[in-house]
């Protein structure tokens, strides 16, 4: 079983932090007229690195309570501005809109491979 | 004001806020042409305050929505004209034309209708990832 979601974990961690990213270019997009808001994103590349190295906490012992937690969670980062506007909002839109297509072909393309993936094992534990 | 959960509740308020947007802008233009008799009567343009509403929970950190936190009326004096043969022109035969500038309305509301667009494309590119991701493994 452990293999199995061995087998797995590197692209459900890419879909779920792709998945955050939408929400996050998604949040920029909703306040695109918020006078003062500040347009932020995540770095997905030292996200998936952080998330990769750092998994839940070794047990040593039987009474050692197990966990799922993520020393860190992901850190926002604020975008820097090609053309700040005078209401000192940083949404540009052009820009948001083509982070958010990538994104979206990003994750379609990590649920292909995680596709992909689940139907090589099927067809293993079938053995067709 | 409930806690944003998903991407509906990120767009969705949105779309509603460009909405009372748009309200406004209806309203405005409807009242462009209007006159009083008074300078207190005459009516100014309503302009919707847009404010950042962030999720409350730690775990949803940098995720946010827009909600409309009030709506005011600007402070621009109605234009004095002299029409003594109007029925509400004052002793001296003035009226006071509603204060709204209409290129500026019909550029709010192109900008509205843009970004309610934006955010309706974003729902139904994601509702369609979310059915792909649904279907996973089949």
């Amino acid at each position: 079983m452990n293999k199995i979601s061995a087998h797995l974990d590197f692209h459900a961690q890419a879909l779920a932090l792709r998945s955050r990213r939408n929400e996050v270019l998604a949040s920029n997009i909703a306040n695109a007229a918020t006078p003062n808001f500040k347009a932020r994103d995540l770095d997905f590349d030292a996200e998936i690195r952080h998330h990769i190295g750092a998994g839940p906490l070794r047990t040593t012992d039987d009474q050692h309570l197990p966990t799922m937690l993520n020393p860190v969670r992901d850190r926002m980062l604020f975008r820097d501005p090609i053309n700040p506007s005078m209401d000192g909002n940083t949404v540009e839109m052009a820009v948001e809109q083509m982070e958010f297509s990538e994104n979206v072909v990003r994750y379609q393309t990590t649920l292909t491979f995680l596709n992909r993936r689940i139907s090589g094992l099927m067809s293993a534990i079938r053995g067709e | 004001m409930s806690d944003i959960k998903n991407i509906f509740d990120i767009s969705g308020r949105a779309m509603a806020s460009q909405l009372v947007r748009l309200n406004t802008v209806a309203s405005n233009l409807a009242n462009a042409g209007t006159v009083s008799a008074t300078e207190e009567e005459a009516f100014r343009s309503l302009k919707p305050v847009f404010a950042t509403k962030f999720a409350d929970s730690f775990e949803n950190n940098g995720v946010s929505t827009v909600d409309v936190v009030g709506i005011e009326r600007v402070n621009r004096d109605p234009e004095r004209a002299f029409m003594p043969n109007h029925p509400s022109a004052d002793e001296d035969g003035y009226v006071y034309r509603a204060a709204v500038d209409e290129n500026e309305e019909m550029i709010e509301m192109v900008e509205a209708s843009r970004q309610y667009q934006n955010n309706v494309e974003v729902i139904s590119t994601l509702r369609a990832l979310m059915m792909r991701t649904i279907s996973m493994g089949k």
